[in-house]
């Protein structure tokens, strides 16, 4: 019945499937019945039921001839939404390299809590991604986590030295969904020119994090009045906006699709506005805590607001809501960064920057919904239809007949406060603990399996 | 002569940092920065600082008040001025001092600031005075520290250095009286300055007639006219009616960074000159929180002239810190 495309490699299964799998015991079904399905990318929004088998969605509305009825397992969600799963295309996990601070075992049950079912890893492990021998490895890890997809990005230069290119042929070949030199700076435009000439040939997706680094130069908050008044090292916005303006420069030259990481000024949603007008390729996602936060949070007490690029100002943060609304910004990331407690236990400029978004990334994007400020169709286009058609995920972040079946159901009016008890990640470094929330993820499923049920959270999958 | 009054519009924050300064019955236990303290508590803090004056005239320079206390000086920056001033104040209140300069043993040893901290604890210390190079240091430190235990900012970053704005305003005051109808003007390098940034808050709080910045804009910040200052660029303008000129100390390294072309030059433009002084009020007065640099911000002539009064703020130093440290630890005379 379904086809599985070839394995070539690298896939992003965690959970193994179909080889070596026993019908019924390791490949579920299911019967999700009486929930409100909802995919922006097919127009849906109907109560209806969904039958899963062989990790995929197959039968909407009514099972199939041939699904097992007897052994599928049933679930009640009526009054409750059932989503594509989330696709966040930016998410440290810490692995390899930083285990003290998280795993992905860790991390991956956080996002699938989060209903995250597909993570985008940065190239910035230690050792850099820029083999496939370190992209098998993290494969490897999420296989035996088995929870959420792990995809990986590979580096745009060698050891994001910034010297010279990495294999980026051989890395997306091997699986990589994107390349990126994560937040390390690429000085040599000439050089950046290259790679986005090379990544071109091959129609790989490059992915920037504009920063200036002589500009953001130990800067640790928006160079605004809160930084003048604290007496913070300023990032400026020009930081953002003069390497992106360089970038779109080059961009016309080059072909090459690009998509902007991390958003965090206006006038930076304005450069975007501009070059989408003008036809070039390039796409872009903010960070969920930059549409919620603004530099009036940045507390000298606190590093839980210390991120980079900065918290901007209340006029920023509209500007990035507004992006949002109107398709400017095409998708929202957690930018995921776990610490362990000793990173933020130091007066706020010596805190590492970073904080822990899995889990809010999906509540926040639906609180913004809640609030009106974006529709509920553009809000889950943004965290699945979006990000699976620029990464390439072409048979996840949509419901459909034979699409894999990767899906989160939620309690759509269950209030519930993130704290320490309900917070998964290894990381504690959120600035939301403490916030309200209505959307609370109950079950998620990767690839047809449970991967995660609210009621036992900690159950293997 | 009308003054022009410049009302402070000072940016919220979501939440109010320095309510820690305050126990549980709203007593100063903390002074980590001067937002928060209102023009009751400073007034409240000059006034005693003037009560303390009279000590260091004695012949018996103590007051019993901290008798048995333990002062641990906690510099994990160099300075020998506040360091000094701090250590004589807590030995005239009769405390018992320990300095400690970290900035050459234990961090650089890998150990991180809570463990030091939380060493030094062990030693029952009643009181940190704390200086640190990064901005918000001493309310970190006031958060995680026991809670019997007071710290005083001497110092943190760019951010505050509290009880240095505090006798300059004990200083003016001495001299000036009431600050309503006063012209204040700070010159030089405002934007890695913690003593502008305290001085700023300050001077507002006890409602200064108006309060100027001086400077080139690279040492300007772009939003510091919400903390209720007026900005000048040029000298000459800065300075006319002028009762009071505050000069800052410009750090040799900020040639580096690119803010200044040449020493030469910041001097010809801003240095406090016989000649510039002139374009101020006749009686106005020249402060400097120190160390100076002659020939640089400030010429000898000014720095030892007749309007200066560099040395007064020195000693005025130890009474005000002495009022600090006798009030946090709820020991008023």
């Amino acid at each position: 019945m379904i086809q599985n495309p070839p394995n070539l490699g690298i896939d992003l299964d965690p959970v193994r499937h179909p080889e070596g799998c026993r019908p019924g015991i390791d490949c579920d079904t299911w019967v999700i019945r009486g929930a409100r399905v909802l995919d922006p990318s097919l127009n849906l929004d109907t109560q209806t039921d969904v039958y899963i088998a062989d990790g995929r969605i197959v039968g909407l509305g009514e099972a199939p001839a041939e699904f097992a009825s007897q052994q599928a397992e049933t679930i009640q969600a009526q009054g409750q939404w059932l989503i594509p799963g989330v696709i966040d295309t930016w998410a440290r996990l810490r692995e390899p390299g930083l285990e003290h601070k998280a795993t992905i075992a860790t991390e991956t049950l956080a996002a699938v809590s989060g209903g995250i079912t597909t993570l985008c890893m940065p190239p910035d492990t230690d050792p850099v991604l820029d083999s496939i021998a370190v992209a098998r490895f993290i494969k490897r890890r999420a296989q035996l986590a088995g929870r959420a997809r792990v995809a990986a990005m590979g580096a745009l230069t060698q050891g994001l030295k910034g010297e010279l290119l990495a294999e980026m042929a051989e890395l997306t070949e091997g699986g990589c969904v994107a390349i990126s030199n994560a937040h390390y700076p690429v000085r040599d435009l000439r050089l950046l020119r290259r790679a986005l000439e090379y990544a071109a040939t091959f129609d790989i997706l490059v992915v920037i994090q504009p920063q200036d680094p002589s500009l953001a130069k130990r800067g640790c908050a928006h160079e605004g009045v809160i930084a003048t008044r604290l007496g913070l090292p300023g990032i400026p916005v020009s930081a953002e906006t003069a390497p992106l303006a360089q970038l779109l420069a080059i961009m016309a030259e080059t072909g090459a699709r690009v998509h902007i990481n991390n958003l965090s000024s206006r006038a930076g949603v304005r450069l975007i506005a501009q070059a989408k007008a003008d036809g070039l390729p390039i796409t872009a996602s903010v960070s969920a805590h930059h549409l919620w936060l603004s530099e009036m949070d940045t507390d000298a007490l606190c590093g839980n607001t210390h991120v980079q690029p900065p918290l901007r100002s209340l006029r920023d943060r509209d500007a990035l809501r507004e992006g949002l609304a109107d398709g400017t910004i095409d998708c929202v990331i957690s930018d995921h960064q776990p610490h362990e407690m000793d990173a933020k236990l130091a007066p706020f400029p010596e805190t590492e920057p970073g904080i822990s978004g899995l889990e809010t990334l999906l509540p926040l994007v639906l609180k913004l919904v809640d609030d009106g400020l974006i529709t509920l169709s553009r809000a889950l286009n943004a965290l699945t239809q979006r990000p699976a058609q620029l990464f390439g995920f072409t048979d996840s972040g949509q419901i459909a007949l034979g699409a894999r079946a990767d899906l989160a159901l939620i309690n759509p009016d269950t209030f519930w406060t993130l704290d320490d008890t309900t917070l998964l990640s290894a990381g504690r470094d959120t600035p939301f603990m403490g916030w309200d929330f209505r959307h609370q993820i109950t079950m998620t499923w990767v690839n047809g399996k449970r991967v995660f049920s609210r009621s036992e959270p900690l159950s293997a999958p | 002569m009308a003054v022009n009054f410049v009302r402070p519009i000072i940016p919220k924050l979501t939440k109010d940092p320095w309510a820690i300064q305050f126990d549980a019955a709203g007593h100063l236990k903390h002074l980590l920065t001067i937002e928060g303290l209102g023009s009751s508590w400073i007034t409240r803090i000059l006034d005693t600082a003037e009560g303390f004056m009279s000590v260091s005239d004695r012949e018996i320079k103590k007051v019993p008040l901290l008798r048995g206390r333990t002062v641990v000086n906690l510099f994990f920056e160099s300075s020998t001025r506040t360091r000094t001033t701090f250590e004589l104040a807590a030995k005239r209140l009769s405390a018992d001092v320990l300095n400690i300069n970290l900035s050459t043993s234990a961090t650089t040893k890998g150990e991180s600031l809570l463990d030091t901290l939380r060493n030094i604890e062990a030693m029952q210390a009643d009181m940190f005075v704390v200086r640190h190079e990064q901005s918000g240091a001493a309310h970190f430190i006031a958060r995680h520290v026991a809670p019997h235990v007071s710290v005083l900012n001497a110092g943190d970053g760019w951010h505050a250095h509290p009880t240095q704005a505090l006798l300059d305003a004990f200083t003016i005051r001495r001299i000036k009286g009431d600050f309503a109808p006063l012209r204040i003007a700070i010159v030089g390098d405002i934007k890695h300055s913690r003593v502008a940034r305290s001085q700023i808050h300050a001077f507002n709080s006890l409602n200064v007639g108006e309060l100027r910045v001086i400077g080139p804009r690279t040492l300007i910040p772009n939003d510091i006219e919400p903390l209720g200052v007026r900005v000048f660029h040029d000298m000459r303008a800065g300075l006319k009616d002028v009762d009071v000129i505050i000069m800052l100390r410009l750090q040799r390294e900020r040639m580096e960074g690119g803010l200044l072309p040449t020493e030469q030059e910041f001097y010809r433009l801003y240095g406090l000159t016989e000649e510039k002084l002139k374009w101020a009020k006749p009686d106005a007065i020249v402060m400097h929180p120190g160390p100076a640099n002659r020939g640089v911000e400030i010429e000898s002539r000014v720095a030892d002239g007749p309007q200066s009064v560099i040395l007064e703020q020195v000693s005025n130093g130890i009474g005000v810190r002495m009022a600090v440290m006798a009030l946090c630890m709820s020991a008023e005379s």
